[in-house]
């Protein structure tokens, strides 16, 4: 860690070398610890520090990016001069408006010292706390446990300076019998939150349950997804259509829907920087401070996050702050996601389900249909056949292709809980999906596996 | 760098360390994106930074920094044998990597024209002129257009003896044209899907790929699919260009033979896989004609290298062998348990990050067909072409596949466009019911630059040379 003193005093002698219209200089610093665990031992533990200083320069409308890890004197001279040499043989680019001006940011305790200062003995006694009981037992673990810090600033040359320190620990286990496995996980800014012991319990209990699968033929189902697979369709379901670029190129789900019900009345989805509940951060990569965005209210469509970039290509828009470092391919992103709870509990869910499947976790989720919000994916890691209101035993996995808007059209109910989850290709920023499980009473399985 | 890896090692193995090595990394990189008409982003990023790996306490550990000075090195080293002794709190198997690897040499990517040194106003106008062709179809609701190139500057050492200098250099383009109807939206790329085709080599790889004389095909393509036919459902004869079949191998040859998969150190984010270690030499994973290789030494190979991360030789092995599985892709302390050398399948994304099996070119070795003849010999099937959606289980047994376009092929002939074309299966069964295989005439080395693995996760850039060909009795149109 830098410290803020010395990214701002960074940030500051950056811009100065910059003779641009207007300069942006973003910081992004990570400190990661990892141990990685694998047939019930430590087989991978590592460390690394690195940070990124990412210049972007405005020449008349010219836009040229360049970015070091060498933040000496001489690193930031040859990055604002990179920066300058990229944007002076283009042509201008007639829908770029500005860089932000600065807004108050409001202040967010993020940054836990615990989490910061862990050290790899402390992982191993964690490793080790869900190892054994695995050796015990004659069932293989596996997983990891990180802890990071981040250091996220942002400067510009209209008087935008915005720093941000924060941790997150964060443990995902998967323990395998001869015929099953489970899976537990969770997060958070404070590694003191993190009991391994219990999620290693958590597994371990999956991966009981979930020995000598039987077969189950594909067709549609009542469902109950745990919160782990109703993270992953969240994640997709941003991923195809929460952010403006998506829906100004036609290529967003939100198209011709805004004002329109697309799922059932229960259903409120929403994007909340400042939220204490998921992983906070104030501003986006353009230090524009993060507001609170619905996506989907009651069921009802009602618009995705925008960047500096995106507003000002639709008139009376702003930016909403969810720019990602530039250059960003895919545009504004939502990286603090939550879903509303509703009023059951897990047990009343299954109690009222005749025929179904309980989806503890998916995996490799992927875009099929965008425009329908159609993926496809597997279960993984704990699937259970449902009778008459209980878990009648485990099943091998399924393939599911089916529309997310769709299955949130057919949501019978909700569970009051809330869990917070993060899906692997957000990995790169600090955020999350806080999401309820839901029973839903048609999910398309298309096949299955033999596992 | 010399002297500073030199201090490492001497201070691992001060500590403690009965192995230690050390990577050095400058990576260099340049990216051009254009979009209707407009330069979007014109990227120069310079990243350095070392990552010392060490065995002590009979365990491993690894870290690294960007800060390179000696005070850093120290600390760094230090860390890394903390690190390890706290590994050894929860510890496995005695770590053995085999005979000592020994090489003191350089190898440098080869190039006709530095990609650096083309002039970025040459590289807009390229991509301007394209996204200007894509653009003349009505009806082309986006057109992109982008380059990236890599270069890489390594130094590897480790406590054996080894001192290996390596320059690779990568290039990449890619185009795509996307038109949005009604409840529709379809995409037509080239030369390859998902952001770009990518190998190591110069500015060549880009001119070898006559950009701006596809262009202007993409968007009327990709228009023509809005009203294109759906793809039908059912059982049938699939044919597979050569883009999509590279996906293909990669999803279910490349990731299942990984040998750290197989042993089961990558259950908590990936998976395992069903090529498990009592399979090898006997099972029938595809027809006899199926033939694939593992293959670092291929001119041009987006996973092509003169050494591997432990400092292992680039080499070429069979990992498939008359449909018989015969090989994983190893490292030094997984070919160590089978009794074997490791044939360099060890890499890691960055200095920053731990080597681990990665795939390297991975190809399905071309057969003897000429395509036009594979269509003529299929009386009722479907051709199916350049990759648009991909998941596989985490087995990698039960896949499912979408592509960009199709064709209908009815009594021998090319027929109907087809769009929104999904095809799954399972992987055995689909190797096995491989009966034709285009020739070397339809064969090339497609790159696939966004594998991921790992914790924390890491990119692979990979490379799979492929040809048409057909497979029997495949489900095709799995979407409603």
């Amino acid at each position: 860690m830098l410290g803020q003193a010395k990214v701002e005093e960074r940030i500051k002698y950056a811009l100065s070398l910059s003779n641009a219209g207007q300069t942006e200089v973003v910081l992004l610093g990570e400190t990661e610890q990892l141990t990685r665990f694998a047939n019930s031992h430590i087989h991978q533990n590592v460390a690394r520090e690195d940070l990124d200083l990412r210049v972007r320069v405005v020449l008349g409308s010219k836009i040229g990016i360049a970015s070091t890890n060498d933040l000496s004197d001489a690193g930031l001279q040859r990055v604002v001069e990179s920066a300058t040499a990229a944007a002076k043989p283009q042509q201008d680019n007639p829908d770029f408006v500005s860089l932000p001006a600065p807004q108050p940011i409001p202040e967010v305790a993020g940054f836990v010292e615990a989490t910061a200062n862990c050290r790899p003995r402390a992982r191993a006694e964690a490793a080790r706390s869900i190892c054994l009981p695995c050796r015990e037992q004659g069932l293989n673990a596996s997983g990891a446990f990180a802890t990071r810090s981040y250091e996220y600033a942002v400067g510009n040359s209209l008087g935008i300076l915005a720093y941000y320190p924060t941790t997150l620990a964060d443990l995902r286990t998967v323990i395998m019998s001869d015929t099953g496995s489970g899976y537990a996980a969770a997060c958070s800014l404070d590694v003191g939150e993190i009991d391994a012991e219990s999620l290693g319990r958590e597994a371990i209990d999956k991966a009981l349950r979930s020995r000598d699968p039987l077969d189950v033929a594909p067709g549609e189902y009542t469902v109950i997804l745990e919160e782990d697979t109703v993270g992953s369709l969240m994640a997709y379901l941003a991923y195809m259509g929460f952010g403006a670029q998506a829906l100004q190129e036609g290529r967003s789900f939100m198209v011709g829907k805004l004002g329109q019900k697309v799922a059932g009345e229960h259903i409120t989805i929403w994007d909340d920087g400042l939220d204490s509940a998921n992983l906070p951060m104030p501003f986006d990569f353009e230090g524009v401070p993060k507001q609170r965005v619905e996506f989907i209210a009651h069921g009802v469509v009602k618009g995705p996050v925008y960047d500096s970039y995106t507003a000002g290509n639709e008139e009376g828009k702003r930016s909403t702050g969810h720019a990602l470092p530039a250059p960003s391919d895919n545009g504004p992103f939502p990286w603090n996601v939550a879903m509303a709870g509703g009023q059951a509990t897990k047990q009343e869910m299954l109690a009222s389900t005749e025929k179904g499947l309980w989806v503890s976790r998916v995996h490799y989720v992927r875009p099929v249909h965008p425009l329908r919000t159609i993926v496809t994916g597997m279960t993984r890691d704990g699937t259970f056949l449902i009778e008459n209101g209980e878990i009648a035993g485990p099943v091998k996995n399924l393939r599911f292709t089916q529309s997310i808007l769709e299955a949130l059209s057919e949501v019978e109910m909700i569970c009051r809980e809330t869990k917070l989850t993060r899906e692997a290709f957000m990995e790169n920023f600090i955020g999350g999906m806080r999401v309820p499980a839901l029973k839903i009473g048609r999910f398309a399985f298309t096949s299955a596996t033999e596992f | 760098m010399n002297e500073l890896a030199t201090r490492a090692l001497n201070l691992a193995q001060t500590k403690g360390a009965r192995y230690a090595d050390i990577r050095l990394v400058v990576l260099e990189t340049e990216s051009l994106v254009v979009k209707n008409g407009i330069v979007e982003a014109v990227s120069l990023d310079v990243s350095q930074g070392f990552g010392v790996r060490v065995i002590a306490h009979g365990a491993w550990g690894f870290a690294s920094s960007a800060r390179l000075d000696r005070e850093t090195v120290d600390e760094v080293t230090a860390l890394a044998i903390e690190i390890a002794r706290a590994s050894a709190m929860v510890s496995g198997e005695e770590i053995d990597l085999g005979p000592p690897e020994v090489h003191v040499d350089t190898y440098n990517t080869p190039t006709e024209v530095d990609p650096f040194q083309v002039p970025l106003g040459d590289k807009i106008d390229l991509l301007l002129a394209c996204d200007e062709a894509m653009r003349r179809t009505e009806g082309v609701a986006v057109a992109e257009g982008n380059m990236l190139f890599i270069h890489r500057n390594q130094l590897f050492a480790n406590t054996e003896g080894s001192l290996i200098q390596q320059e690779t250099t990568e290039t990449g383009v890619g185009l795509v044209a996307t038109a949005v109807g009604q409840d529709e939206v379809q995409n037509r790329s080239y030369p390859n899907s998902f952001g770009r085709h990518q190998g190591t080599g110069g500015y060549e790889f880009i001119e070898r790929y006559d950009l701006l004389g596809n262009a202007e095909r993409l968007g009327e393509e990709t228009v023509a699919l809005l009203s294109a036919r759906q793809c039908p459902s059912g059982v049938t004869t699939l044919i597979l260009g050569p883009t999509q079949l590279a996906l293909q191998v990669h999803e279910s040859c490349g990731h299942p033979t990984e040998l750290d998969r197989a042993l089961g150190t990558e259950a908590s984010y990936a998976g395992t896989s069903f090529l498990t270690p009592e399979k090898l030499g006997s099972f029938q994973y595809g027809s006899e004609i199926v033939n694939i290789t593992a293959d670092a030494t291929l001119p041009g190979g987006l996973g092509t290298f003169g050494y591997d991360d432990e400092g292992v030789p680039a080499q070429r092995s069979y990992l498939v062998k008359d449909g018989i599985f015969v090989g994983y892709l190893t490292s030094r302390e997984t070919a160590s348990r089978f009794g074997q050398r490791s044939n360099g399948a060890m890499r890691a994304d960055g200095w920053g990050s731990i080597p681990l099996i990665r795939m390297t070119n991975i190809n399905l070795e071309p057969g003897d067909w000429e395509l036009e003849d594979v269509i003529a010999d299929t009386d009722d099937g479907i051709y199916m072409e350049m990759n648009k959606s991909w998941s596989i289980d985490d087995k990698r047994l039960n896949f499912q596949f979408g592509t960009e376009i199709a064709y209908e092929i009815k009594n021998g002939e090319r027929r109907d466009l087809l769009k929104n074309a999904t095809y799954a299966g399972m992987t055995p069964q689909f190797w096995g019911s491989c009966d034709a295989i285009c020739n070397e005439k339809y064969w090339d080395v497609w790159g696939t630059p966004n594998c991921g693995k790992g914790q924390p996760s890491q990119v692979a850039h990979v490379g799979h040379g492929a040809s048409p060909a057909r497979f029997r009795n495949v489900q095709v149109g799995v979407m409603k």
